[in-house]
């Protein structure tokens, strides 16, 4: 094979370059976006479909679309946007086509508002003094270095609140604090004005600290080595 | 004490405006009472930082990747596709 890809020269700045590579047949840049985006793509596949082995086909199904639209690309947005874009479309019609979740208009903002606090535990707007101060303020979290078995049981927890979120604060989440996306990113691939994206990053992020609030009141002890191995 | 500057936030709005914080989307006057409030309220400063170690977790969550057999079926279509439009 001619062309050498060196996967620490081929950076977002330079799509253009992958995409000449990818037009012209390079294997080795394809593999390349396959191994670079396939994680991405298929844990944003999973907040969509939600089935595990209906993500993998969805993601499937991503990348043969863009070996079939290589040739239709157009400069306008990035590769990764665009290719979160076929993903996200992909997805829609997956899910309708399965019936097995909601269509994607809800991905509106739900009406109603959603404290990120429970309100009891601020005192009232009556109160003489502090009004709408803590009455019940956090408490510093025991978290472990990281590695132990503490802070691998907290790693857990914020897998599994994460997955408990509701999905378009599940998706937002995920794009932004798991996989380091740009806001600017996320509403191009999901079609979200700024607002609405802050939105659902600020419920989502609210609900995972809360989550993670009541485990370390709950559980922050770590088990002494006898009883750790009880099998 | 009607300055904006001193008009004390409330810890029930910190806690939802925390992200436009974080976000740097926060106007200017707003960011002023923000951090003011931060300097008199340790539970607020516990907040922030429950916040912070929240995103540090979350951002460590790893992600599962696609198996070696999708992968090379993805390769071969590749390869397929680039031998249809040379024409073989």
């Amino acid at each position: 094979m001619g062309s050498v890809l060196n996967g620490q020269t081929l950076v977002r700045d330079s799509d253009a370059e992958l995409i000449d590579r990818l037009r012209h047949g390079d294997e080795a840049a394809f593999a390349w976006l396959i191994d670079t985006y396939s994680a991405p793509l298929l844990r944003l596949a999973v907040t969509f479909v939600q089935d595990g082995a209906v993500a993998e086909e969805v993601v499937q199904e991503t990348w043969l679309a863009v070996v079939r639209g290589i040739g239709r690309f157009e400069a306008r947005s990035s590769v990764k946007t665009w290719l979160f874009t076929i993903l996200t479309n992909q997805a829609k019609t997956r899910a309708l086509r399965e019936r097995r979740t909601i269509p994607f208009s809800a991905f509106e903002l739900d009406e109603g508002d959603e404290p990120a606090v429970d309100p009891n535990r601020f005192l009232p707007a009556s109160h003489p003094q502090w009004p709408h101060h803590w009455a019940t303020p956090p408490q510093p979290w025991s978290m472990g270095p990281e590695g132990t078995a503490l802070d691998r049981e907290a790693m857990a927890v914020v897998r599994c609140a994460l997955e408990d979120l509701p999905r378009a604060q599940r998706v937002v989440v995920a794009l932004r604090d798991v996989h380091g996306w740009p806001s600017a990113d996320v509403c191009a691939a999901l079609d979200l004005s700024e607002a609405n994206q802050r939105v659902l990053l600020h419920r989502g992020r609210s609900r995972l600290r809360a989550v993670l609030e009541r485990y370390f009141a709950d559980a922050p002890t770590l088990p002494s080595p006898a009883s750790a191995g009880g099998k | 004490m009607t300055d904006d500057i001193t008009t004390d936030l409330a810890c029930k709005e910190l806690v939802e405006i925390i992200t436009d914080y974080l976000e740097g989307t926060l106007p200017e006057r707003d960011r002023a009472r923000f951090d003011a409030h931060l300097v008199t309220c340790p539970p607020c400063r516990e907040y922030v930082a429950e916040m912070h170690a929240t995103l540090r977790l979350t951002g460590r969550l790893t992600v599962e990747s696609i198996s070696p057999g999708a992968r090379d079926l993805l390769l071969q279509a590749f390869r397929r596709m680039k031998d249809s439009a040379t024409g073989l």
